[in-house]
Order: structure tokens, then C-alpha cells, then sequence
């Protein structure tokens, strides 16, 4: 039976690479993601093969836990918006780390604090070293996912508390510090010293976990798609240490895994912002140390503009290319944007569509919004493609993005966010920027590009604003 | 013993390796549902809660009881939740835009004239 067991798992770990690997394109992304999930199914079937023998009371909890699991786990991932996806991956990402912490809480209760093995259990050192490292990333993974979930969900967290902790954000980075060091302290005297009371596992799962909270609360709302992807990755490694630690290889292999693709994930993230990984969990521009741009506010004035004057714009144009940001989720916008770009490219207008990498709350998301609303895959651009293109653009219409079109990034060494790579929409010819006021982006800092000559702002919702301009398009 | 442990450290680095290969050629546009179908992989830990909750002996305490079924249920809606989430995202990418595109444009003229 081990044999079957054993072949199952490394079926059912063939089946999530050759599943991970559909998903690099549109056409077979989806049947990857049913090939990894029916992968899942097999190593699910596998395991309960092998613990077939066990109490019939832990047969009742595991059917149970299951069905619970199951019924807790369909609604939300079946009626969730769109735009709420970003905290729904968050928490997903979290209850995965909570579940590594658990384990690892659960296998020291059973060793007696790692001083009684059974024959069958993996060598000690990585039952030891495998539970500690899963119960401190675990935890911080579980409670980071929390706060990410409860950021981005933005009701949960009062503003005026959100932009406390983002202004203390120095302060959080020391008791990181202190908190880190003190957990590794911890795990290796649990790892030397067998027998343990309980408590000392609690301890750690405690100052693992406070760790997750102090890492994610301070982190501005522009990094958190990094954050996101940071807290996936490790909880893959999390995975793949319980993995060792409970000597499964579909654990260590999906875990690793995910592991390692998350980790490149988040760093090609991080590069699209021109930061890097340390700077944002332990520096911060989110927030914090805004205004220091150069001087709000006295750089000219803002030439405000009217739908039918932005509709008349665009329909005489060759080319238009919209940028959109994350006021067009908030907006619920994506429908009326594409509407909009039927209506120009029935009047033989081109339309393109200029996506920054880290548009949206997560890497991605805003071509998953935009794809909501049946906008061709062929249609949106990626930054690098696009950038040339804006030198010949006749009209730039930016959608309720602001901090990725900010072209101090390119020319203003004292800008904090000089060096990230930008959307040239200011080397267009004329530029239309929908907007709800003229308060500054997620990042807090001041966007010159509204005070060029060639600039036109459209002030209101953007839904409003661009239901506004369709009107005047079909009465032109 | 120890042959086991290196053997699964092998296939530790191993895995790592395939994880950097997969990844490196996925465009931005699909980083989303990536990281959400990694996430829903990483739900694998369901097989660790599994595996806790199945060795209890009989006469465990039910403290350690209670700890691994809240892993369990916790396991299990990484899994479904992940996968539902990836296929919906992924869904949104599919080639619905075809039939879509001949209906939206027409209705859109028709608008146009009735509005006119």
C-alpha cells in the first residue's frame, strides 16, 4: 500500500508542474489550473489511503473538517468581485499559513515537545528543524495575510488608525528586528532542549505571529501587491518545511514549488516598482515621508476639461490609448471603459489599452478586470511594449491611475519614487486624465503631469465620467 | 533514516529549480491568476493536517484534536477556494470574446440610432 501511496504523490506532483506550466498562457491556462486541481484530488485520495487505519474519531473530524472546509470555501470564491480578488487571494494565502502553524503546534504537542518519535516519523533534526521553521513562517504568513486582507478590504481598518501605523512605520521596522531575533532565539533553544512545556511552541507561534502583524501594517497600499506575493511565497516554503518535517514528498515538492515561484514573482514585482524586496518590508514610502517631492501645489494650475470636449478629442483621433488605474476598479468602471473603446473603434479609432505591471491591487489585475469585461487579450499592452507608442498617440485617456504615469519617476532624481519605471503618457500629444479630485495617489506624492500644457483633467467618478463622454460620442 | 532525509532535501532543491523554470515565462498579464493557482498548490498543507489528524491515537487529547481540525478546515479552503478563484480569473482570459464582440457592436449602433 505504501507503493501505491508513494506512486499516487509523485502523479499527483507531475500533474501540478505540468499543470503551473499551462498556466503561461491565455489558451491553456485553464485547463493547467484543472490539471494541478485534479493533482490535488489524487494527493488528497492518496493520503487518506494511507492514514485508512486510524480512530474512528478521527475519521468523523476528517470528513467533517472536509465538508466544513468545502462549504466555507465555495461561496466566497464563487460570488467575490473581481475587484475584491486581491483580499480574497490574501486570505486564501493566510488560512494555508495557519494551517503549516498548526501542524507544527500539533507535532510538538504529539512528540512530547520533540523528545518522543514514533519508528515511522522522519529523522528527528527534520522533524525539529522542519516544525520550528513551519510554525514561525506559518504564523507570520497567517497574521500578515489577516492584515493584508483587512487593508486592502478598507473598510476594517479606520483610516486615521491605517495612517497612524504607516507613519510609525520606523518604529515597527525596530521591534521587527528585536521580534526576529528573539523567535530564532526561541526556536533554537526549543530545537536544544527536548521536553519542553507547551507553552514555549505557543510562544513562538505568538512572536512569529506579532512579527507577521508589525511586517504588513506599516506597508503602503502601492506595495502591497508585492506584500501579497511575498506572504504566497513563504507560505509555500512553509509548506514544504511541514513537508519534511512529516517526511511527504507531495508536500516538499508542491510547496518548494510554490516556494520558488513566488519568491521570482515578487522580486520581478518589485523591479517593475524599482524597489527592492528589503526596502519594502523594512523601509517605506507608502506613506510616511510624503511631501518631500518637489513642492505641491505651486507648479501651475490644472486645466480642467468637459466630456463632450474629451469625446470630440477622441473621435477624431488615430490613436488612443487608455490607462487605467485602480480608481477604475474602485469605480467599477471596466464595462463602460470598454464600451466606450467599441464606440472609437467603430469610428476607426485605434484603441490600445496601457497596463503597468503593478496596476491594481495585485500584479495582473487590472488585465483580469479589463478581461471581465471582454477587452481582447491582443488589446492590452505591456509597459515596455507600449512605451514607444505614446510619441505618436493623439490622445491619452488615464482611468483613475496616477502614481505609474508620474514622469518625475524619469526626471526628478529627489522624487521618492524616481527610478520606477513609468508609462510615458506625458510624450503624447494630448493627455486627458480622469480624476475624482486632485488629491494625490496611493503613494502620496504629487503628479506633475496634470499641470502640463498638454493636459486636460475630467474631474468626477470615473463611471460617471466616461458614461458622460459615450453620450457625447453618439451624439457627434 | 538519514538516506531519506537526504533524498528529500534532493528533491527539495530539485523542486526549487522547477519552480524558478515554470515561472520565468509567464507574461504579467497572467500574474494574477499565477499567484493564485500557486496558492491554491500551496493548499497541499491539507495533506499535513491530514496526516496530523489521522496519526492521533485514539486516546488523544482533545486539545490536539481540536488543533488539527481547525488545520484541516483551514487546508481545505486554501484548496477550494484557490482553485475556484484561479478558474474564475482564468475564465475572464477564455475565448468568450468572440460570439461577445458580433453582439456588442451591433447593439451599440442600435443604441446609437436610438438615441439619435
Amino acid at each position: 500500500m505504501t507503493y501505491l501511496v508513494d506512486g499516487l504523490y509523485i502523479l499527483a506532483f507531475s500533474l501540478f508542474i505540468y499543470g503551473l506550466s499551462g498556466l503561461t498562457g491565455p489558451k491553456t491556462a485553464v485547463r493547467g489550473n484543472w490539471i494541478a486541481a485534479i493533482g490535488m484530488g489524487i494527493a488528497v485520495v492518496a493520503t487518506l489511503i494511507k492514514i485508512r487505519d486510524t480512530a474512528p474519531i478521527n475519521w468523523i473530524l476528517i470528513v467533517a473538517g472536509l465538508a466544513i472546509g468545502v462549504i466555507l470555501g465555495v461561496p466566497p470564491a464563487k460570488k467575490t468581485k473581481m475587484t475584491a480578488m486581491p483580499q480574497l487571494v490574501a486570505l486564501f494565502n493566510g488560512v494555508g499559513g495557519g494551517t503549516v502553524a498548526l501542524i507544527a503546534w500539533s507535532e510538538f504537542i504529539e512528540t512530547k515537545g520533540f523528545s518522543q518519535f514514533k519508528p515511522e516519523q522522519s529523522p528527528t533534526i527534520a522533524l525539529v528543524v522542519g516544525s520550528l521553521f513551519a510554525a514561525v513562517i506559518g504564523s507570520v504568513s497567517f497574521w500578515g495575510s489577516l492584515v493584508a486582507f483587512a487593508k486592502l478590504q478598507e473598510t476594517i481598518i479606520p483610516k486615521n488608525v491605517e495612517k497612524a501605523f504607516v507613519k510609525g512605520a520606523k518604529l515597527f521596522q525596530a521591534a521587527n528586528i528585536v521580534l526576529l531575533l528573539v523567535a530564532v532565539a526561541v526556536a533554537v533553544y526549543i530545537g536544544l532542549n527536548k521536553g519542553l512545556a507547551e507553552w514555549w511552541i505557543v510562544l513562538l507561534l505568538v512572536l512569529a505571529g506579532i512579527m507577521g502583524l508589525f511586517v504588513v501594517f506599516p506597508i503602503g497600499g502601492a506595495d502591497m501587491p508585492v506584500v501579497i506575493s511575498l506572504l504566497n511565497a513563504m507560505t509555500g516554503l512553509s509548506a514544504a518545511a511541514a513537508g519534511l518535517a512529516l517526511n511527504n514528498t507531495a508536500m516538499i515538492v508542491a510547496g518548494m514549488i510554490v516556494g520558488a515561484s513566488g519568491s521570482i514573482l515578487t522580486n520581478l514585482m518589485a523591479v517593475a516598482m524599482n524597489r527592492s524586496i528589503p526596502a519594502i518590508v523594512f523601509g517605506s514610502f507608502g506613506g510616511g515621508e510624503t511631501g518631500d517631492g518637489p513642492a505641491g501645489g505651486d507648479q501651475g494650475t490644472v486645466k480642467a476639461t468637459s466630456a463632450s470636449d474629451a469625446a470630440i478629442q477622441m473621435a477624431y483621433a488615430n490613436q488612443v490609448i487608455v490607462v487605467p488605474g485602480y480608481g477604475l476598479a474602485v469605480a467599477q468602471a471596466q464595462h463602460t471603459v470598454k464600451e466606450l473603446a467599441d464606440l472609437l473603434e467603430a469610428r476607426g479609432v485605434e484603441v490600445k489599452f496601457a497596463i503597468h505591471p503593478v496596476a491594481g491591487r495585485m500584479p495582473g489585475h487590472m488585465n483580469v478586470l479589463l478581461a471581465e469585461a471582454d477587452v481582447e487579450y491582443d488589446a492590452m499592452k505591456e509597459m515596455d511594449d507600449i512605451n514607444g507608442e505614446f510619441g505618436r498617440t493623439d490622445v491619452t485617456l488615464v482611468i483613475g491611475a496616477n502614481d505609474v504615469t508620474n514622469p518625475a519617476a524619469r526626471n526628478d532624481p529627489s522624487s521618492p519614487i524616481h527610478g520606477m519605471p513609468i508609462l510615458n503618457v506625458d510624450q503624447s500629444r494630448s493627455v486627458i486624465v480622469l480624476k475624482r479630485s486632485m488629491s494625490s495617489g496611493y503613494a502620496g506624492i504629487e503628479n506633475p503631469l496634470f499641470f502640463l500644457d498638454q493636459t486636460s483633467m475630467l474631474f468626477g467618478d470615473a463611471k460617471k465620467s466616461v458614461s458622460e463622454v459615450i453620450e457625447a460620442l453618439k451624439d457627434l | 533514516m538519514y538516506t531519506q532525509l537526504l533524498a528529500n532535501l534532493a528533491i527539495l532543491v530539485l523542486a526549487g529549480f522547477v519552480g524558478f523554470a515554470v515561472i520565468s515565462k509567464v507574461p504579467n498579464t497572467l500574474h494574477t491568476p499565477l499567484m493564485s493557482g500557486t496558492n491554491a498548490i500551496h493548499g497541499i498543507v491539507v495533506l499535513g493536517a491530514l496526516l496530523v489528524l489521522g496519526n492521533l491515537p485514539a486516546d488523544a487529547h482533545w486539545g490536539v484534536r481540536i488543533i488539527g481540525f481547525i488545520a484541516l478546515v483551514f487546508g481545505t479552503l486554501n484548496v477550494i477556494g484557490g482553485f475556484l478563484v484561479t478558474d474564475r480569473m482564468l475564465g475572464m482570459f477564455k475565448g468568450k470574446k468572440v460570439p461577445k464582440k458580433d453582439d456588442a457592436l451591433p447593439a451599440a449602433d442600435k443604441a446609437k440610432e436610438v438615441t439619435k
